[in-house]
C-alpha cells in the first residue's frame, strides 16, 4: 500500500482478477464495515485507489480498514448481472474477424458465450472496461481512432470489450450497437453497469 | 420568484462540495475549487457547508433578485455592487426584491462564491449539484435569461451531508484573502505515489525552482510551466486512481496539479500530491501567477 498524499492509498495488486477481488470485497458486503470518512474505491487496471477525509478519519484507520479487507473472488450478486443486446455488424467485425483469423459469426458466438466482468470505468461516466476469461477476442486498437463514434457502439481493444456511452472520439474495434443506455444521469442510478457487475452480450 | 440571470460573465457555475462516491463509475469529485471560500460564505448565512452556491470566474455576472435574499460573497476579491453600491466581501449582505447585484473584475484571486440563504435550487446527481465541465454532466453553466430558484431552510434537501454547519463564530473575524498575484503561492506537497520514476535531480527541482500557473488551467487542472521535469523509465504506466491535488507529469515534463474536475484515472506518473487543504489555493491562482511547492520529496 502506497501513501497517496495525505487522504488516499494506492493498493497496488498483481493483476486486474485480483484488483477485482479487492474492490469487491471493499465495497460488496464490506460495506458495513466502511469506515465514516472513506470518499471513493477507485479501481483501475494494477491498483485500487482508496481516498479518505483526513479531517474525519485517521490514515491509521484507513490502513487497518485495507489490511482486514477480504478479497472476494466469487461472482457477482444476482442483482448485478446486466444483459445487453447488440446487433452486430459494426464496421470492424470484418476486420476483427480477419486479425483473428475466424468468421464474423466466430466473433459474435464469442462475444455473446463470454461471461464478462466490468474492472474499472474510465473516460467518460458510464465506461467500463469488460474482461473475460482467456484472450479469444484481444484485438488491437485502430491505428487510426475515430473522431467520432456514435453512442451505443460496443466495441474491442486489448482484452477489453466496452461500450460507448455516449459518442466520443474513440479506438476501438466496433464490432456492434445497443440501444442500451449505459449512462442516464435521471436514473437513480445513472450508470448501468458498475466495476464488478457481469456482463453477457445477447445477439439483437 | 428567485434570481435571473441578466449576464453571466465569462463562466458561472453552480457548485456545491461536490460528489463522493462516483469517481469508480467514472464521474470526478467535482465541487467548489475554493471549498474554504464556499464554506465560509454559506456560514455566513447559516446554510450548511455544502449547500450550493454560485462559482464566479472572473466576475462579470449580473443577476436581478426578483425575491429578497440574504447572500455572502467569498473568494476573490474585487467591486462587487447591489444597485450601483458597493457591497462588503465576507459579510452577510441583506438584498432587497428588485435589486441587481454585478461583479466587478476581481483584484485578487479569480472565483468570487455567492451563498444565498438556503442555497441555490438545483437537481442533485448521486448527490451532489456541482457542474462537472470534464464528464459535462451536474447543472450547465449560468446564461443570461435562466432563473435560478432559491432553496428553504438551510440547505439541508441539497446535500447528503447531513453534518451541521459550523457556528458562524467560527468564521467571526476571519478575513480571507485570496493570494496577491504579485507574490509566490506556496504549497505542501507531499512525495506522490511514482515520485521514483524521476531522477533525484528532478525531485529536487520540483521544489527547488518556482512554477507559473499556465493560462490553459481550468477546473480540470491547473497547468504549471518552468524547467520540465525529466522521467527516468521510459515503460507505460497503467492507468491507475488520481487525486484531488496530484501532480501529474506528461511525457513534457511539465507538470498538471489534478483540480475538482480531474480525471478519476490517469496513465502518467504523480510525483507529488499537494496537500488538501492547500489546493484551494490554486482555485484562485491567476495565469502567471508563481508556484513554490514546500515539502521533501525526495527518496
Amino acid at each position: 500500500m502506497v501513501p497517496y498524499g495525505d487522504s488516499a492509498f494506492l493498493v497496488e495488486l498483481p493483476d486486474l482478477a485480483a484488483v477485482i477481488a479487492f474492490y469487491r470485497g471493499l465495497v460488496g458486503a464490506g460495506m458495513t464495515g466502511r469506515p465514516e470518512g472513506v470518499m471513493d474505491v477507485v479501481p483501475a487496471a494494477r491498483t485500487v485507489l482508496v481516498t479518505f477525509d483526513p479531517e474525519v478519519l485517521a490514515p491509521s484507520d484507513v490502513l487497518a480498514w485495507l489490511s482486514g479487507a477480504e478479497p472476494d473472488h466469487s461472482a457477482a450478486e444476482p442483482g448485478r448481472a446486466v444483459e445487453i443486446s447488440v446487433a452486430y455488424g459494426g464496421p470492424d467485425l470484418a476486420e476483427v474477424a480477419g486479425i483473428l483469423g475466424i468468421s464474423e459469426a466466430d466473433v459474435v458466438r464469442r462475444h455473446t458465450g463470454a461471461q464478462w466482468t466490468a474492472a474499472f470505468a474510465g473516460f467518460a461516466p458510464g465506461f467500463v472496461y469488460l474482461v473475460t476469461d482467456g484472450d479469444q477476442l484481444a484485438v488491437p486498437r485502430r491505428s487510426t481512432p475515430r473522431t467520432a463514434v456514435p453512442a451505443g457502439a460496443v466495441g474491442l481493444a486489448g482484452e477489453f470489450s466496452g461500450v460507448y456511452p455516449r459518442s466520443s472520439p474513440g479506438g476501438w474495434q466496433l464490432i456492434g450497437t445497443t440501444m442500451a443506455v449505459l449512462w442516464d444521469s435521471a436514473r437513480p442510478e445513472p450508470a448501468l453497469i458498475r466495476p464488478g457487475d457481469t456482463v453477457r452480450f445477447r445477439e439483437a | 420568484m428567485g434570481i435571473v440571470v441578466l449576464d453571466p460573465g465569462p463562466l458561472t457555475l453552480i457548485e456545491d462540495l461536490g460528489r463522493r462516491g462516483s469517481a469508480d463509475l467514472g464521474l470526478s469529485p467535482s465541487g467548489a475549487l475554493d471549498r474554504k471560500s464556499l464554506m465560509l460564505a454559506n456560514a455566513l448565512l447559516g446554510n450548511l457547508p455544502g449547500a450550493p452556491g454560485l462559482e464566479v470566474l472572473l466576475g462579470g455576472l449580473r443577476l436581478r433578485f426578483v425575491t429578497g435574499a440574504n447572500v455572502a460573497v467569498t473568494g476573490a476579491e474585487g467591486r462587487v455592487t447591489l444597485n450601483g453600491a458597493e457591497i462588503d466581501l465576507n459579510q452577510p449582505v441583506r438584498v432587497p426584491p428588485g435589486a441587481v447585484m454585478a461583479f466587478g473584475p476581481p483584484a485578487f484571486g479569480i472565483r468570487y462564491y455567492l451563498a444565498v440563504s438556503g442555497g441555490i435550487a438545483a437537481p442533485a446527481l448521486l448527490g451532489s449539484c456541482s457542474a462537472d465541465l470534464l464528464s459535462g454532466e451536474g447543472p450547465p453553466p449560468l446564461k443570461a435569461g435562466d432563473t435560478l430558484a432559491l432553496m428553504h431552510g438551510n440547505g439541508a434537501a441539497a446535500v447528503t451531508d447531513s453534518a451541521p454547519a459550523p457556528p458562524p463564530e467560527v468564521f467571526r473575524g476571519v478575513f480571507r484573502r485570496a493570494p496577491d498575484p504579485n507574490s509566490p503561492i506556496a504549497l505542501r506537497v507531499d512525495r506522490g505515489p511514482r515520485a521514483d520514476w524521476f531522477d533525484d535531480a528532478s525531485l529536487r527541482r520540483l521544489t527547488g525552482q518556482s512554477w507559473t500557473i499556465s493560462p490553459d488551467s481550468n477546473r480540470i487542472g491547473a497547468r504549471l510551466l518552468g524547467r520540465p521535469l525529466r522521467l527516468n523509465r521510459t515503460e507505460e504506466l497503467p492507468s491507475e486512481g488520481a487525486v484531488l491535488g496530484a501532480l501529474q507529469v506528461p511525457p513534457s515534463g511539465l507538470p498538471t496539479v489534478f483540480l475538482a474536475d480531474h480525471p478519476v484515472t490517469g496513465g502518467y506518473p504523480v510525483i507529488a500530491v499537494v496537500r488538501r487543504a492547500d489546493v484551494d489555493l490554486l482555485g484562485q491562482a491567476r495565469p502567471g501567477q508563481r508556484i513554490r511547492f514546500l515539502g521533501a520529496i525526495g527518496a
